[in-house]
């Protein structure tokens, strides 16, 4: 089995992962066709930018937009980025459901989803045929919206943006196994689907934050699933079949991140990855953003999140067989850096 | 004549507020506004209304980061953004702890070996875009959301003129 040192080390050489019989395979657009098929695996997708920044602190646009066409040309293997997401999008909701961004804005204007990746979303999203008016960027509340660069707007007409503090929750409470929560009606009235938008960030209590996480923003008491930083809360929570059904693709900004001292914004432990990682798999997903975490956090000289005693063990429990909501496995994870 | 306006009945509003959080807790700890009005310190203007989180409600404001100060005994936080000469935006962040014990055990926990130790308050440490420190029960932290030349000289300014209020 890899250990999660290769799969770091790999990952960091742009090498797809595919087992020993094709360690060596480069990032090519036929190597991922021919590894689409591939029985079992998760594919997730790191796509990079070193000039994403330019001159200024926020992200130029238009390399966002660039980006994310090339993370979704690697990941659906389709080049046009009609096709592309066009292939993630099922046809019935293309043809007139609702699908929500959900950002995540909680740490302050410093480190929240970036505006230019969520209207890039919502850009194409549009031009695949989705109407603007179907589209809804959300968090838990204006003050969260505003951290991401978003502007509170319900007119029918553009991209919605509000927040649960708006939107309400639910009056009956779900359950699953720890989680006993009420659900934004955003989530469970509004989307057909959601397009999770997390930023990846350390996080004091759970270890990181990224994929899963980012749905402590669709509940009302998000500190009752803090326990035992974070397990089982964060994959109780995201077995909840609204959020199990409903979020179904992840594009995570990895523009910029804190790799310690999150979720807040710690200047001083502010890292520029300038990456976005896409994919299906929360789990798979997850696994890979606590690798660029601890990669990082190598980089500069810090412990690994074991050792600090707060390592992200609910990603393995979102993997077991109560949960199965993908794989921490790297072997079953197929890595493609572009 | 000068008029009570709604600035004014916010700040009140406020300052009732921390004192209230305090009192139900059963602290005795004199009630403070330690947030300087405009002007109060040079080149800073407050552009936000305060906001102020009991313990119990502080995951509203911090989520999962707030368990380290649910645990080092936070009493109550208050929160406020700023700005420097019209561009620097920061945010200024006044934990109310039970004693100088917890406001200690925060700032100690919270450094790393690069940060530049400055005299405010009984402690205090600083980077480029931060300054934290502690005075009594108080820890105070101040971030701006850009490094900019003097980001740190100005940030340090407006410590000592939180520092002063406490």
């Amino acid at each position: 089995m890899k250990s999660r040192r290769e799969f770091l080390k790999e990952a960091a050489t742009g090498v797809v992962l595919l087992g020993s019989s094709a360690a060596a395979d480069r990032l090519t657009l036929a190597g991922v066709l021919k590894d689409h098929a591939a029985v079992g695996k998760s594919k997730v997708v790191i796509a990079r930018d070193a000039s994403l920044h330019g001159a200024g602190t926020q992200p130029d646009e238009q390399h966002v937009l660039n980006l994310l066409d090339e993370a979704m040309s690697a990941y659906t293997g389709r080049e046009k980025p009609m096709e592309a997401w066009k292939s993630v999008i099922p046809k019935n909701i293309l043809a007139g459901g609702v699908i929500g961004l959900k950002v995540n804005g909680l740490g302050g204007r410093g480190i929240s989803t970036h505006a230019a990746l969520t209207m890039a979303v919502a850009e194409r999203l549009q031009q695949a045929g989705v109407h603007a008016g179907n589209i809804v960027v959300w968090d838990r509340n204006e003050r969260d919206l505003a951290a991401c660069g978003m502007a509170i707007s319900t007119d029918p007409s553009r991209v919605r943006c509000y927040g649960n503090d708006a939107g309400g929750f639910d009056d009956e409470p779900v359950s699953w196994g720890t989680a006993n929560i009420r659900l934004a009606k955003i989530l469970t009235r509004e989307c057909a689907m959601v397009i999770n938008l997390p930023i990846l960030k350390d996080h004091e209590a759970a270890g990181i934050t990224f994929s899963m996480k980012n749905m402590y923003g669709v509940v009302d008491k998000p500190f009752t699933l803090h326990a035992n930083h974070c397990n089982p809360g964060v994959a109780d929570l995201n077995c909840v079949p609204a959020v199990r059904g409903k979020v179904s693709f992840t594009i995570g900004d990895a523009i910029s991140s804190v790799y310690d001292g999150g979720p807040g914004f710690h200047p001083e432990r502010l890292w520029y990855p300038n990456a976005l990682v896409v994919g299906e798999d929360r789990v798979a997903l997850d696994y890979t953003a606590w690798q660029m975490i601890e990669q990082k956090r190598a980089e500069v000289g810090m412990p690994t999140l074991e050792e600090a005693g707060r390592a992200p063990k609910y990603i393995a429990t979102a993997a077991d067989s109560a949960h199965q909501l993908g794989t921490c496995d790297p072997n079953r994870i197929k890595l493609v850096e572009v | 004549m000068k008029t009570f306006g709604p600035g004014r009945w916010k700040e009140a509003v406020v300052a009732v507020a921390i004192a209230a959080t305090i009192a139900n807790t059963g602290c005795k700890k004199k009630d403070v506004d330690p947030f300087p009005v405009s002007g109060a310190v040079a080149g800073w203007e407050k552009t936000g209304d305060t906001r102020v989180f009991a313990a119990k409600d502080l995951w509203q404001y911090i989520d999962g980061g707030a368990d380290q100060y649910l645990q080092a005994g936070v009493v109550s936080t208050g929160t406020s953004d700023y700005k420097y000469q019209g561009e620097l935006e920061a945010v200024v962040d006044v934990y109310t702890m039970g004693n100088a014990a917890g406001a200690r055990k925060i700032l100690d926990s919270g450094q790393t070996n690069d940060a530049q130790k400055v005299q405010v308050g009984d402690a205090g440490i600083a980077y480029e875009q931060s300054v934290t420190f502690r005075k009594g029960p108080y820890l105070v932290r101040i971030v701006a959301y850009d490094a900019t030349p003097g980001a740190q000289q100005a940030l340090i300014a407006l410590a000592h003129g939180v520092e002063a209020k406490l």
